[in-house]
């Protein structure tokens, strides 16, 4: 077990498996935790390392004060200590390297974890396929991953970065400052002619917006696949 | 009460199905059995948690399907849809 700060709130942990199946860019695990009473309470979190046999992988998780599990997975859990996760799950949230399409990653918050993975899967795999991550923080501090998307993004392989934050920016920030709007998506994204695939993740109303825009500009609705996140207490 | 983010989509339901599907459930093109709207699993809106999960269409918002979780076993209420359509199967990248 290996723990890394991403920011204030995220933590990155690599889990070594047993039996681990390999997984690819995109999927989730399902964590269950079991307390002495024999209640059991079990979230989802997704995978952030590149797609591969394991058994050494990466889950992102961001601590929600009163929630559950990711209190636990960010500060009590310790090296060494096991832990029951099923997975990999989920085939229709991913993307594997060795197709042609243009690889359109949109993400709001810690929707970027799923996204890191497919942007790590591609990176590792050589790929020079043209890729354009759009990510929505709220500051800078927020940002997950920062200094690892900019390496990417400096290898001038075809990975093309556009960060924008939504609540006040810092002296000499270089990227975009409102929310992600329809001028944004076609400004950096790619045009429906390029026939990308689409990968939008983050919050609810983040992911209904952005879809929503998406099909407007002329994105065909297979194209775009979405995973939503939210409090599991409000389902709108 | 706020608690952890979770999916709120299909996609969380892939482990469930995983137990009644040899295929990626979350692949599956559904036909809504009220409107006839078409969509794949995984973009389905969720209501519920982990032991009883409810998929709604896209379109109509009627119940396509249900999970329920009793102790060991499982339970799949599939009576909303009309049709299901497989694609092909997500590959596994080499490595």
């Amino acid at each position: 077990m290996f723990f890394r700060q991403e920011t204030a709130r995220v933590k990155s942990i690599t889990f070594e498996t047993t039996a681990w199946a390999g997984h690819m860019a995109g999927q989730h695990v399902d964590i269950r935790l079991t307390a002495d009473n024999g209640y059991q309470a079990q979230r989802s979190y997704s995978i952030a390392s590149a797609a591969g046999d394991g058994p050494h992988i990466e889950l992102t998780v961001e601590r929600i004060d009163d929630g559950e599990v990711s209190p636990f997975l960010t500060d009590e859990l310790r090296i060494g200590d096991l832990i029951e996760l099923r997975g990999p799950i989920g085939g229709y949230f991913a993307w594997a390297p060795g197709t042609s399409s243009p690889l359109m990653l949109i993400a709001g918050g810690s929707g970027v974890v799923p996204l890191m993975s497919m942007l790590r899967t591609r990176y590792k795999a050589g790929s020079k396929l043209p890729a354009k991550l759009l990510y929505s923080s709220r500051s800078a501090e927020d940002i997950i991953y920062r200094d690892e998307l900019d390496r990417l993004a400096a290898n001038r392989d075809g990975f093309h970065l556009v960060h924008t934050l939504t609540r006040g920016a810092p002296a000499g920030w270089q990227g975009q400052t409102r929310r992600v709007d329809r001028d944004m998506l076609a400004q950096y994204g790619f045009q429906p002619e390029e026939r990308p695939q689409i990968f939008v993740c983050g919050p609810t109303a983040f992911v209904e917006t952005v879809a929503d825009q998406l099909v407007g500009l002329g994105h065909g609705e297979s194209a775009i696949k979405t995973e939503r996140f939210g409090p599991t207490g409000d389902k709108r | 009460m706020r608690d952890e983010l979770t999916r709120l989509d299909g996609n969380a339901a892939a482990g469930p199905l995983s137990r009644f599907f040899t295929f990626e459930a979350t692949t599956l093109e559904v036909t809504c059995a009220s409107c006839g709207k078409e969509s794949v699993l995984g973009k389905l809106p969720l209501y519920g948690g982990t032991m009883g999960m409810i998929l709604r269409c896209i379109r109509c918002g009627e119940v396509i399907l249900r999970v329920l979780e009793l102790g060991p076993s499982l339970r799949l209420d599939f009576r909303g849809a009309a049709c299901l359509a497989l694609g092909p199967e997500p590959t596994r990248s080499a490595r």
